[in-house]
């Protein structure tokens, strides 16, 4: 029976009445009194010296407020990466500067090197144009194997090379690894490539900044997935203004993906300037300027080995992978190769032994970050498709030589360091067969054949690591930040809640499934809890939204703070029903005393604590108000098995999806529509990395696909009907709510899916195919037939 | 954008005055030039929006010819020429989306001349005639390489004839990022020939492909193109399709033209 309130119903998302009525409040929204506006000057050229930049011209224009260059954040400093990783000789990476404005040189297509500040936006792009910039063109590095060629131009003339880091793990692995290879009865080894991705969220950044001069407060609405982060980042590494005075708000955001989580140049630039020329600045950023500034995702190029023994049980893993780091090191950048990603490569099996190598490299490209799954979608598509390959090799059957290999005790210590506290893959795959009918595939397969299509299934598996993250651990791998997350549960006297957190929702459906979890644990209404997240000024310190942590963490957060008002509760109601505290019970929002019936009502009660004439104050203060910190013990581990059906066009190489299953473990699942909601998105980013989207450069570091026009994003009508079941339910054993996460899943799970299934397609044509680069457009499946 | 003047005239005459001045531009839909207005890639002193214009609109027949007035939108001749020249509205019926259709004109299109457009393809294909404020232009003499055309500066094109084949399509395989045509291919079958131009695939622009069309004309049946390859030279080769997949398509979509034909 389907719920109709309250943990595991499928609530109607409360924000959605905004958002589909245009009375979202976005930070574009925002319109402050006495606003300018900011127009960067952006880089052409991927690579080159700044000679000089003349601003005079531009100075003198119409409506313009002031011009800056680098020369007027002298004294401001770097915009910070937020996480350190160790090199395999135990040298930390080379950790280039990263300027507000491009000082010196300008590194990628798309750096600002000049922002000009005018009345109107059309004003500040008039006026930009009059800026002169002599610059003397450098050669671009683009290529990450040729930036580390010893006579590579440098990308940072201070680094030793544009090598950031290279990492080994586990170090101490290595040397068993090696040797594993050398005693396997078959080694399978591919290469591939992690297309780059630009996310491409529906609402492009925007960033305004306030100055209040009476008081010196400064204001900055941003789009930010974690305004917190955002604040400490800015205030204390870039622009040195402490946190008391720097309120950071992330209102309405329209969706993330990863990209709002760094600290960009333009939010300092706003607040910097704001009190610069002592008036409100906004900066929307064009789709143009999203292209070449937003954080791109992926673009990994791997060489993975699979050793096995004579009756095909796996024995060692080794992979080799350079990571584009882009020109900058963004804020997260660094953690997405290695511990977003090597500690993830025992996958869903029992793998003993395993050795990651991770090269990454500077480049005169946009940054790359975390984008949806975060290292996670790297090492799943590379260990999945060196599987679907070995089984191609040893001809045995894909899906018979991945459940041979699955981990089936739980808890699960990998040799990468992470322990699986529970799952099931054996669940997930059977559940996986019986939804996509993979018995019914044959009959399908000569169904397509007869209208003359080839088609071809691909099944894979995927494990991530969700709810991040243990703070202590997380530090000892080389964060500068702390990973837990918070919650104030505030009760009004009439019983009402206003819940903030310092998680932020950015489409996830927070504001319905958090509040689905306080009624539940208190058994009122849903809509007596408002759900509050987005504002320093009204929130706890969180560390926001990525990494699929809300619920597994911020949910968590909110238990405990939640579980604290039940207890101080339980002592009010006990004053009011003069009974021991030990036997209250709080059932379907009312307090009773066990085994009798008196009972007091949820807003009796809270009424009392604001009213308190007849309360015991001396016990106990005033007021009903309590927040949370939780740091995970753990990490989640969240997992499943994706099928993939297409049909491919033999003369024109082109794919069609025919269907698409999934069978996620997500743990205990608060709202089951709101999950099947974040898999399918998922799903439509996974697909659309698999077929359509390629973020390309030129030799001559050209942003090749920088507009809508070349950069393929995918449509409803390149999506089949997703079967989607997440009734195979292992819950996480070190939260109190027993979650995992689900909001990465789809994208981490299906590239392998669509690529398997395309090979598979190829293959029963008798093409001697084992892979085939992403995106897999027609043209390049077409190649692979030839 | 610039800051530009914008006039909206009633008649062919006031436009061709208006166009009179330095820097001025015409503007149909506005589905090409104002993107590129908002680039600022362009910056016309004056637009003159030809929308206006109640003689450059319609679609109606003339005797053997489909006769379309020059600011008539894609959504208009999808539906207008269904009856007259399916094949045609057929292809106006699957330009961008609907709100590109409702904006966008064949006059704009053509004289655009983008050489992954859709219409030129149409017009080179069915043999039409392109007509100005001053004179008419056979198509085969219109178009003259990627983004260039048998226009002189300020001309109008205010109709456009297309002579009714006996069957025709138009098969087209998307890019994948823009959903103009990868490659597509316009077969028409008249009593004295067929012809048959490709769009999308060549660095010079739309073209006829001339051998498919003798074989055509011989024996108008997929099988009649067996054999028949294009070198790759002059195709276009990007992010989107190699040079040597667009020459093998543009065999594809041929076939599949014919197969199709109605
Ligand atoms: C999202 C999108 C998808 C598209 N997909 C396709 C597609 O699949 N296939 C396709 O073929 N096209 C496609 N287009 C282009 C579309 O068909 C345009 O409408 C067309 O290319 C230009 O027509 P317009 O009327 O909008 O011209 P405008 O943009 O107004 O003008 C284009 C040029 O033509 C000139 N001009 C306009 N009208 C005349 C005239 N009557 N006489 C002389 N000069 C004139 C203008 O001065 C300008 O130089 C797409 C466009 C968009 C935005």
């Amino acid at each position: 029976m389907p719920k109709d309130g309250g943990i595991g119903a499928s609530s109607k998302r409360r924000e959605d009445i905004r958002f589909l009525t245009g009375e979202g409040n976005y930070t574009d929204d925002i319109n402050l009194r006495g606003q300018a506006y900011v127009f960067f000057l952006r880089s052409d050229i991927a690579h080159g010296t700044i000679n000089s930049i003349d601003t005079s011209a531009a100075e003198g224009m119409p409506g313009v407020v002031k011009v800056f260059t680098a020369a007027d954040f002298e004294g401001v400093g770097s915009i910070p990466c937020g996480w350190q990783v160790t090199d395999k000789h135990g040298e930390v990476m080379q950790e280039p500067a990263h300027p507000v404005l491009a000082s010196g040189k300008v590194r990628h297509v798309g750096e600002p090197m000049a922002a000009v500040v005018a009345e109107t936006l059309e004003q500040a792009r008039d006026a930009a144009e009059a800026i002169e910039v002599d610059i003397s063109e450098l050669p671009a590095v683009v290529d990450m194997k040729n930036a580390l060629k010893p006579d590579a131009p440098k990308v940072h003339d201070d680094l030793k090379s544009n090598l950031c880091y290279d990492w080994g793990f586990v170090e101490e692995n290595k040397a068993a690894v090696e040797d594993a290879f050398q005693k396997a009865a078959h080694v399978t080894t591919l290469e591939l490539r992690n297309n780059r991705l630009v996310a491409n969220p529906m609402e492009p950044r925007v960033a305004v900044g306030d100055f209040a001069r009476g008081t010196g407060d400064h204001t900055l609405y941003t789009t930010s997935q974690n305004p917190h982060v955002i604040r400490l980042l800015m205030g204390a590494f870039v622009l040195g203004i402490p946190e008391h005075k720097l309120r950071v708000v992330a209102p309405d955001v329209g969706g993330g993906f990863g990209t709002k989580i760094f600290h960009y140049q333009e939010e300092a630039f706003v607040t910097f300037a704001a009190k610069a020329c002592n008036r409100p600045i906004k900066w929307t950023s064009s789709r143009t300027e999203a292209f070449m500034s937003d954080a791109h995702g992926r673009d990994h190029v791997t060489t993975i080995q699979l050793a096995l023994d004579a009756e095909n049980n796996f024995t060692a893993l080794r992979t080799d992978t350079h990571a584009n780091m882009g020109a900058y090191l963004s804020t997260f950048a660094p953690s997405v190769p290695t511990w977003l990603h090597g500690t993830l490569m025992a996958g869903n099996y029992r793998t003993p032994l395993i050795y990651v190598n991770v090269k990454a490299v500077f480049t005169n490209t946009v940054p790359v970050d975390a984008y949806r799954g975060a290292g996670r979608p790297e090492a799943t598509f590379q260990l999945e498709r060196v599987i679907d390959k070995a089984a191609i090799e040893l001809g045995v059957d894909a899906v018979a030589l991945r459940r041979q290999n699955f981990i089936t005790e739980f808890p699960y210590a990998t040799p990468v360091a992470v322990e699986y506290d529970t799952g099931d893959y054996v669940a997930t795959m059977d559940k996986l067969t019986e939804i996509a009918d993979l018995a019914g595939f044959d009959a399908r397969r000569k169904e397509s054949e007869a209208r003359g299509k080839l088609r071809g299934l691909g099944v894979n598996c995927y494990i991530e690591a969700c709810g991040i993250a243990p703070s202590k651990l997380v530090g000892q791998l080389g964060a500068r930040a702390g990973l837990f997350e918070s919650a104030t549960v505030r009760v009004n006297a009439t019983g009402g809640l206003v819940v903030m957190t310092g998680s932020h929702s950015h489409g996830q459906g927070h504001e319905t499934s958090f509040a689905q979890v306080v009624a539940s644990m208190i058994g009122i209404d849903e809509n007596m809890i408002e759900i509050v997240h987005g504002d320093t000024a009204n929130t706890p310190m969180g560390m926001g939204t990525y990494g699929s942590r809300s619920i597994a963490v911020g949910g968590s957060a909110m238990v405990r703070a939640t579980e604290k008002i039940i207890a101080k509760a339980k002592k009010i109601a006990s004053h009011l029903l003069e009974a021991s505290e030990s036997d209250i019970e709080l059932k379907d929002g009312a307090f009773s005393v066990a085994g009798t019936d008196k009972s007091v009502a949820w807003g009796d009660v809270t009424l009392a604590a604001y009213v308190p004439h007849n309360y015991p104050l001396d016990d106990i203060e005033p007021g009903l108000e309590e927040t949370a910190f939780y740091d995970p013990s753990n990490f989640t581990y969240p997992s499943g098995a994706y099928a993939c059906e297409v049909e491919v066009d033999r003369d024109t190489g082109q794919v069609t999806i025919e269907r698409f299953a999934a069978a996620d473990d997500f743990g205990n699942i608060i709202n089951p529509m709101i999950v099947s909601g974040q898999v399918h998105g998922g799903i439509a980013q996974g697909i659309g990395q698999a077929l359509l989207e390629n973020c390309a450069y030129d030799e001559n570091g050209q942003l090749l696909s920088a507009s809508y026009m070349d950069y393929a994003m995918p449509r409803a009508y390149d999506m089949p009907f997703f079967n989607v079941d997440h009734s195979c339910q292992t819950p996480c054993t070190h939260n109190p709510l027993g979650v995992k996460g689900c909001g990465e899943a789809g994208a981490i799970g299906s590239p392998p899916a669509v690529v398997g299934a395309v090979v598979d397609a190829l293959r029963s044509a008798g093409k001697d195919v084992t892979h085939i680069d992403m995106p897999l457009s027609p043209s390049r499946v077409w190649a692979a037939m030839q | 954008m610039y800051n530009f003047d914008f006039v909206r005239p009633t008649t062919v005459d006031e436009a061709v005055k208006a166009l009179g001045d330095e820097e001025a531009q015409a503007l149909g839909g506005g589905q090409t030039l104002i993107p590129t207005l908002k680039q600022r890639l362009a910056s016309p002193s004056k637009l003159v929006s030809l929308t206006g214009i109640a003689d450059m609109q319609g679609v109606s027949k003339s005797g053997d010819s489909v006769v379309i007035g020059g600011g008539t939108t894609h959504r208009v001749v999808a539906e207008e020429a269904a009856g007259a020249y399916p094949g045609l509205a057929a292809l106006a019926g699957r330009i961008g989306d609907p709100a590109v259709r409702n904006r966008g004109t064949i006059g704009g299109s053509l004289a655009n001349n983008d050489p992954s457009a859709c219409y030129p393809a149409a017009a080179l294909g069915s043999g039409a005639t392109i007509v100005t404020n001053t004179r008419e232009i056979a198509a085969d003499d219109y178009f003259q390489g990627m983004f260039t055309t048998a226009l002189e500066e300020g001309e109008i094109i205010t109709e456009v004839r297309f002579p009714i084949p006996k069957k025709s399509h138009y098969a087209k395989i998307a890019q994948p990022a823009s959903r103009f045509p990868l490659v597509a291919v316009f077969v028409a079958q008249y009593s004295d020939g067929v012809r048959v131009a490709v769009t999308g695939a060549s660095n010079n622009g739309v073209f006829r492909w001339s051998e498919a069309e003798a074989a055509l004309s011989d024996n108008f049946a997929t099988d009649a193109l067996d054999g028949l390859t294009l070198p790759s030279d002059d195709m276009i080769g990007d992010l989107h399709g190699t040079a040597q997949y667009r020459a093998h398509l543009v065999g594809v979509m041929t076939k599949r033209a014919v197969a199709a034909a109605s």
